[in-house]
């Protein structure tokens, strides 16, 4: 399995940090959610990030979007810290950033191609009809579901909207992906075809990751590192061999 | 005893205390739509969108109403009049009061129910499941895309239906002394222009702009900052109304007070 994996991943570019997190405070007023996150993601690299539900996954991604203002720390994207952008500054970063969120967050007055081509139009002015329509077409290829372009989000199945919501992520074809929670509520099946599509993602457009998951076959699967979050910091770090086999019971128990 | 008061007391404080903060929060929102609504890139497209379903969506409902406020407010008016013996002056009165007060006000509570529950619902929903959430990582700009275009969109919309709804308004009337004797229209209708001056036009039409705007800006301050949960849609949808109605109430005095001031 171990050699499977390798030819899964492709080879990561260890010296170059995309994002690097240093010393994050989040907290909601006495509910001190992350007290020091420290975190390297490096180039063409996919990150896994587990957790125990509530324990601030979410959260950290949120931030590095700058969905969220932060209490503390720094958050560097591209060489900039982001924290300390203004709105303009940090829309340069997000459309350099594809996130795909827990439950798709569909816009549901749209169909699956407006879904698309909202973003696409808007950072893509001068694209023509039909060449919005054809990458539209291309990115639904991607994700095996051009037949759906016509459809109403209320009208797709879990699995449908999580891969239009990919789709959704891709289409300005993000350097970086923050995936929260892809295969959650997903059958064994589709949520393989969906981790498949990960490294497929990864592979194809050369993208560095952060992957949320509680789902284990998708973290051995699409993960070249793994990071255990817990009360607020970094537990455990290491590749899925290495923290399966942990002294820390704790952490092994996510590997049963 | 004592402690009850102490209580009492303190959950007033805290009451005029989330009041008050609401109130600022209003109020900064507002100002941000002052400071957006002028930058490009304008949403047009959205923008007619809004105005499409926000006007011409209210059409029948406010085809009815308006008939029936013109209808019920001369038959009621009629015996009183006739009472004084000034029967005659029933078109006039009724026009008077449908354009001063009752269409507006009627036609903007109409859309404080239809209109402000809607954007509160939509926003609401779209908050909760993260939409507006996806725009912003998008950088698409939602506070533009979402908020200041229904907003501009009530604001021209609901003087439109009131002028409409004044417009029924008067044929109602006319059915409305149909019933009890026999005017002709035009003789209706040139005592109905003839009763109406820029005076009474005006501050009427004035005042609609600020119930279109509290009625779009209100329903969207409820859904934009509805909190997490389902259940949070429909408080924002509910309070949306509740507000709106409130506010279109205060307008109207004050819009009162100063037609008196100045004209
Ligand atoms: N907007 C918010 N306001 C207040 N508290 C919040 C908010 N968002 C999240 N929290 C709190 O922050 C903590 C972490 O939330 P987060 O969504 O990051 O969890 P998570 O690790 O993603 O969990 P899950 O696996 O269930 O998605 C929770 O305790 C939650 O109550
Ligand atoms: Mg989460």
């Amino acid at each position: 399995m171990t050699e499977e994996q390798k030819i899964q991943n492709p080879s990561t570019d260890s010296n170059t940090a995309v994002i690097e997190i240093k010393d994050l405070h989040k907290a909601f007023g006495t509910n001190e959610v992350l007290k020091g996150v420290n975190l390297t993601v490096n180039k063409g690299e996919n990150l896994v990030i587990l957790g125990k539900s509530g324990s601030g996954k979410s959260i950290t991604i949120k931030c590095i979007v700058g969905l969220m203002g932060i209490d503390k720390g720094e958050i560097n994207v591209f060489g900039t810290d982001i924290t300390k952008l203004d709105n303009t500054g940090l829309n340069e970063v997000r459309v350099r950033i594809g996130f795909l969120f827990q439950n798709a967050a569909l816009y549901d007055s749209m169909s699956v191609r407006d879904n698309l081509g909202f973003t696409l139009k808007r950072h893509e002015k001068d694209l023509s009809e039909e060449e919005v329509e054809n990458q539209i077409k291309e990115i639904l290829d991607n994700v095996g579901l051009v037949e759906a372009i016509d459809k109403m989000p209320s009208e797709l199945s879990g699995g449908m909207r999580k891969r239009i919501g990919l789709a959704r992520t891709l289409i300005l074809k993000p350097e970086i992906i923050l995936y929260d929670e892809p295969t959650t509520g997903l059958d064994t099946i589709t949520s393989r075809e969906i981790s498949e599509l990960i490294i497929e993602i990864q592979k194809k457009y050369k993208t560095t990751s952060i992957i949320i998951t509680h789902d284990m076959p998708c973290a051995k699967l699409t993960g070249n590192r793994i990071m255990i979050l817990k009360d607020g910091v970094i537990h455990a770090e290491g590749t899925y061999e290495e923290l399966e086999k942990s002294e820390d019971e704790w952490v092994r128990s996510f590997f049963l | 005893m004592n402690a009850t008061l102490t209580s009492k007391k303190e959950s007033i404080t805290i009451y005029l205390k989330d009041t008050f903060n609401d109130i600022g929060k209003v109020t900064l929102f507002a100002t941000r739509f002052f400071r957006e609504v002028l930058k490009p890139p304008y949403e047009m497209k959205e923008f007619l969108k809004q105005c499409y379903i926000i006007g011409y969506k209210s059409l029948p409902l406010v085809t009815i109403t308006g008939f029936i406020m013109g209808l019920v407010l001369t038959l009621q008016s009629r015996p009183t009049l006739a009472k004084f013996g000034a029967e005659s002056w029933l078109p006039s009165m009724v026009a008077l009061s449908l354009i001063r007060e009752i269409a507006p006000v009627i036609t903007a509570l109409i859309c404080a129910g239809k209109v402000s529950s809607g954007i509160g619902a939509e926003l609401g929903s779209m908050k909760v499941t993260e939409q507006i959430d996806a725009m912003e990582v998008s950088a698409i700009n939602p506070f533009k895309y979402l908020v200041v275009t229904r907003i501009l969109a009530t604001t021209l919309m609901i003087p439109l239906l009131v002028i409409y709804a004044d417009a029924i308004g008067v044929i109602g009337g006319y059915i409305g002394i149909n019933i009890h004797g026999d005017v002709n229209l035009y003789r209706y209708l040139s005592q109905v222009l003839e009763s109406i001056t820029f005076s009474d036009i005006f501050p009427a039409t004035m005042k609609t702009f600020f119930f279109g705007f509290f009625i779009g800006m209100i329903g969207c301050f409820k859904g934009y900052n509805a909190a997490n949960g389902t259940e949070s849609v429909g408080k924002a949808a509910n309070s949306a109304v509740v507000t709106a109605s409130l506010s279109i109430f205060i307008i109207d005095m004050i819009a009162v007070q100063l037609t008196d001031l100045f004209l």
